[in-house]
């Protein structure tokens, strides 16, 4: 019954996405281990961790997708909330190093040592314990998106004015976590990481598992956000998308839905950010960038708005156009084709790779259902 | 006569040193001799030939190679009243000044061409055997007080004022005489305060000055005097009365407030420069936004496109015609307008006329073309950092109490406030303002009174582009031209626009300079980052009360 209802939930694309991902989760993790290195079908590990980076960016891509694509507040800060969970992850992987830091005191990071700090700030203490960092993976981002959204949605701030003031909210934690004085390390952020749970970062199953760990991830924000559009929730969701004064008028308390899924896509991007932050190995100030928060926004573009299927791959598509490019003699164009790829996107594709496509199917099915009624009745 | 004197005029190392005598006194019948023969030979050149005296000796006490010779020399020197003499001292300060194998006096300038110390003129070929004249750290002293006491009634106004100034810094009580004399012949008023200044600042400090003496000259550094005259203040002696005492103290304390009262005119001041360039960067978004409804992101890369315009006009001129060189910002305003106004319309044409009605939609495009213009610019011009330079009328500064003011900001406060007014012109009194009025307050209205949108869309782009463009020549002289100058400026004309409100150029006003001013009094406190922060933080807060701004339009035409 239950499994007759989650699959209710699912429609075709869903059940193919989540199917991929199972397979994912069984050939990897095979083609790595199993098949042996010379095999053209052996998938070295540093794939594994690029793709475990690239679906990092899909869980984000599938939060922003949430409420661009069904609440309709583009978000131009969600690289902040990816950028607090990272931080709390790495946090935890800070106090994880212990004594093995180049200034080998057992209780303080070295940035800290470097500063001359005597004891651990306040915010830091909590990190050393796991599911206390876990806890703050989802707390942190999901408590600043919380305010925020409160504050915007109550006195509802929409449209261009709600994503200028993502961004400058974006804007004000990039310098802020440049600061030393704010204990994150500064500049240079948080890296050299040793070990996670007692496992080595750097060793090939740790990258292994966690490359699993995120595609789980993913198939469980995917159905996750899958439930809330699916839900009466997600209706008024669209409906506030669509006409949000004619919802408040209806009697919907509209700030209450938007904050609702405002809160948890931030959670979300917040995760995608401590699953990206071990397998990278460092995280900095720079991720706060709003130029970063804005290419988010392309991804999901590119992939479909309001799809989430099409969200992810509009992450992993153009974040592996980005590697192609920019590690050959393209590197230069690079700026060139994401550019052209926003404004032509906006253009010709409003409905991202996945709508385009479906659309084109829909096309072709109701033209063929022309030519068979045309074949069927002939002349009369 | 310089031998006589400048001995005289410092017994006390006279007594010190003993051995000084012989080479002095040598020194001295050798200059009277000189001075004899040539006094008889030819009058008008007399007094050059008791210079150049006095300079001989000087060479003497150079070629002996004792630090406490090199003392008595230099202070020969000061007194050889020689047009070169500071030129002299300046070498043996950088330790250019040589004694050479035949115990001739010799300097070089800058250059390294050898000069002849007693003529001043220029050698043919580098004497032989130079030996530099070494110098201590008391010595550097010296050569500065020197220096600065023969500067003191130089005919140059500006070495006149150098070395009072310097005078009361050191505070070094040898100068006293000089001051006076100086002081008494003084014509600019300038000149005049500081020699006064320093006499003031001589005579409260130094020791065994009658206390009714040291209460005029506190009064002085009191009136007239800034932060320099509270060292003084701080250092009168012990012996001195308290009377004395109690009136440095509150000249202190009132000295302070002064600081403190222009410090905040300097932060407003600065706030205004700070804000005549937000203004600048932010008028044209201002329209973009009021008239069409959306978010230029490109409008950066608009401010940078007009900074590298000037940078390739200043080119041209400076290959071709360096005597234009001071016009160059006046051809770069038109042009970086119109290639920026081009672009702007282009942009519009070709892609953001397809998006009306999407604004979100517009802002992702409009980024788009941001990055392909970055990058543009990029490939033509190189990443680094292009040289503008200030032509000469914006170059150089003028002191406004303790203030002191560039030219380049007043410039740029002027330009930007003469492009507000011209854009408010342009709006009020003009067909095509008064249709863009038209449009931003109702679309559809002013459609159907046969105004056509499109076009005044377009031409509103245009403008908007064009006026950032403009922001682009006076940020080349403030800002690196880069690729990435647009880029820094975006979000806070983003701000700007948000908090002043839409389709009001007042609002924009305001906003700029009060964000501009609020940021620089913040800076002192918080300092800049966080003084950044607080904004940013006070403007997400802001929007909340007023989602439309400080001056938005009434009416349900907004409501999108």
């Amino acid at each position: 019954m239950l499994t007759n209802r989650f699959l209710a939930m699912l429609d075709a694309r869903g059940r193919i996405f989540l199917g991929v991902i199972l397979a994912a989760i069984v050939l990897v993790p095979i083609l790595n281990l199993v098949v042996p290195t010379g095999s053209s079908l052996h998938v070295p590990t540093w794939l594994v961790s690029l793709m475990g980076k690239y679906l990092c960016y899909a869980i984000l891509a599938l939060a922003l997708d949430l409420v661009w694509g069904y609440a309709g507040i583009l978000s131009l800060g969600h690289g902040a909330f990816f950028a607090l969970g990272g931080y709390a992850m790495g946090m935890y992987l800070m106090r994880q190093i212990g004594a093995r830091g180049v200034y080998a005191n057992p209780i303080l990071p070295d940035f800290m040592v470097f500063l001359n700090w005597k004891e651990l700030p306040w915010f830091w203490h909590g990190f050393d314990m796991f599911p206390f960092a876990m806890l703050m993976v989802l707390l942190a981002p999901g408590l600043l998106a919380f305010v925020f959204g409160w504050f915007a949605f109550r006195s509802r701030v929409t449209g261009v004015y709600l994503s200028i003031i993502t961004q400058a909210l974006t804007y004000a934690m990039l310098l802020a976590f440049f600061r030393n004085d704010m204990g994150f390390g500064g500049n240079n952020g948080l890296t050299d990481f040793k070990d996670i749970l007692g496992y080595p970062v750097q060793s090939d199953m740790t990258r292994l598992v966690l490359f699993l760990l995120t595609l789980l991830a993913l198939a469980l924000c995917y159905i996750l956000a899958r439930a809330i559009v699916t839900s009466k929730a997600g209706k008024v969701l669209v409906a506030v998308r669509d006409a949000e004064s004619r919802t408040r008028f209806l009697g919907f308390r509209v700030e209450h839905y938007k904050l609702f899924v405002f809160t948890l896509s931030a959670m979300m991007a917040g995760l995608a950010g401590a699953l990206y932050v071990p397998q990278v190995g460092i995280i900095n100030p720079s991720e706060f960038q709003p130029g970063n928060s804005i290419e988010v926004v392309i991804w999901v573009a590119v992939g479909g708005r309001g799809t989430l299927v099409g969200a992810a791959i509009g992450a992993i598509l153009v974040n592996l156009a980005k590697t192609t490019f920019t590690t050959g003699a393209l590197a230069p164009y690079w700026l060139f084709a994401l550019g052209a790829l926003f404004v032509l996107t906006t253009l010709y594709m409003p409905k991202g790779v996945i709508g385009t496509f479906a659309e084109w199917r829909e096309k072709r099915r109701e033209k063929a259902v022309l030519a068979a009624n045309a074949s069927t009745t002939p002349a009369e | 006569m310089g031998a006589g004197n400048v001995p005289g005029r410092h017994p006390e190392r006279e007594i010190d040193m003993p051995t000084f005598r012989f080479p002095s006194d040598r020194g001295a019948l050798v200059a009277a001799a000189r001075l004899l023969l040539i006094l008889s030979l030819l009058l008008p050149l007399g007094l050059t030939g008791a210079r150049a005296g006095a300079l001989d000796d000087a060479a003497a006490l150079f070629a002996a190679d004792s630090f406490s010779d090199t003392a008595k020399a230099i202070d020969l020197v000061a007194g050889a009243d020689a047009p070169h003499a500071d030129a002299i001292l300046e070498a043996l300060a950088d330790r250019r000044l040589f004694v050479s194998a035949d115990k001739k006096l010799v300097f070089k300038d800058k250059a390294g061409a050898a000069i002849d110390a007693l003529t001043g003129k220029k050698l043919a070929a580098e004497p032989a055997g130079l030996a530099s004249v070494r110098i201590n750290n008391r010595l550097r002293s010296a050569i500065n007080n020197a220096v600065g006491q023969m500067t003191l009634q130089s005919p140059d106004a500006a070495k006149r004022h150098a070395a009072a100034l310097a005078v009361y810094k050191s505070r070094d009580a040898a100068s006293e005489d000089g001051l006076r004399a100086a002081s008494r012949v003084e014509k600019d008023a300038g000149i005049k305060t500081v020699q006064q200044l320093a006499l003031a600042a001589i005579i409260a400090t130094a020791p065994g000055k009658p206390d009714i003496d040291r209460l005029t000259a506190i009064e002085v550094l009191k009136d007239q005097g800034d932060r320099d005259a509270l060292t003084p203040l701080n250092l009168v002696p012990a012996e001195a009365g308290q009377g004395v005492k109690d009136a440095a103290k509150a000249a202190v304390a009132e000295i302070n407030n002064r600081l403190a009262l222009w410090s905040g005119v300097q932060n407003a001041w600065y706030g205004v420069s700070l804000g005549s360039v937000l203004l600048l960067a932010a008028i044209g978004l201002a329209i973009t936004f009021g008239v069409m409804g959306i978010i230029n992101m490109a409008h950066g890369e608009m401010v940078m496109i007009g900074a590298y315009v000037t940078f390739v006009i200043q080119e041209v001129i400076r290959q071709n015609y360096p005597g234009l060189f001071d016009y160059s910002l006046a051809l770069a305003i038109p042009a970086s307008f119109v290639v920026a106004g081009v672009i702007g319309i282009a942009i519009e044409r070709l892609v953001i006329r397809h998006l009306y009605g999407r604004p979100l939609e517009t802002l992702l495009a409009t980024w788009g073309i941001s990055l392909i213009l970055q990058q543009a610019v990029r490939t033509i011009f190189g990443p680094t950092n292009r040289e503008v330079g200030a032509p000469s009328f914006m170059s150089g500064s003028f002191k406004l109490g303790l203030l002191d003011i560039t030219y380049g900001r007043v410039w740029i406060v002027v330009f930007a406030l003469a492009v507000f007014l011209a854009v408010l012109a342009l709006l009020r009194f003009t067909p095509m303002g008064l249709q863009m009025r038209a449009v931003t307050q109702n679309r559809r209205m002013a459609a159907s009174m046969g105004i056509r949108t499109a076009r005044i869309d377009a031409l509103t782009f245009g403008l908007g582009s064009g006026i950032a463009g403009l922001a682009g020549v006076a940020l080349s002289q403030i800002d690196n031209v880069s690729p990435n100058l647009g880029q820094s400026y975006i979000i806070d004309s983003f701000m700007v626009v948000v908090f002043g409100g839409v389709g009001n150029l007042w609002g924009t006003l305001v906003a700029a300079l009060s964000l501009g001013i609020a940021n620089k009094f913040l800076e002192p406190f918080a300092g800049a980052v966080l003084g950044k922060i607080a904004l940013l933080v006070f403007i997400i807060l802001f929007i909340q009360k007023r989602p439309r701004g400080l001056f938005a339009l009434k009416g349900r035409a907004i409501e999108s």
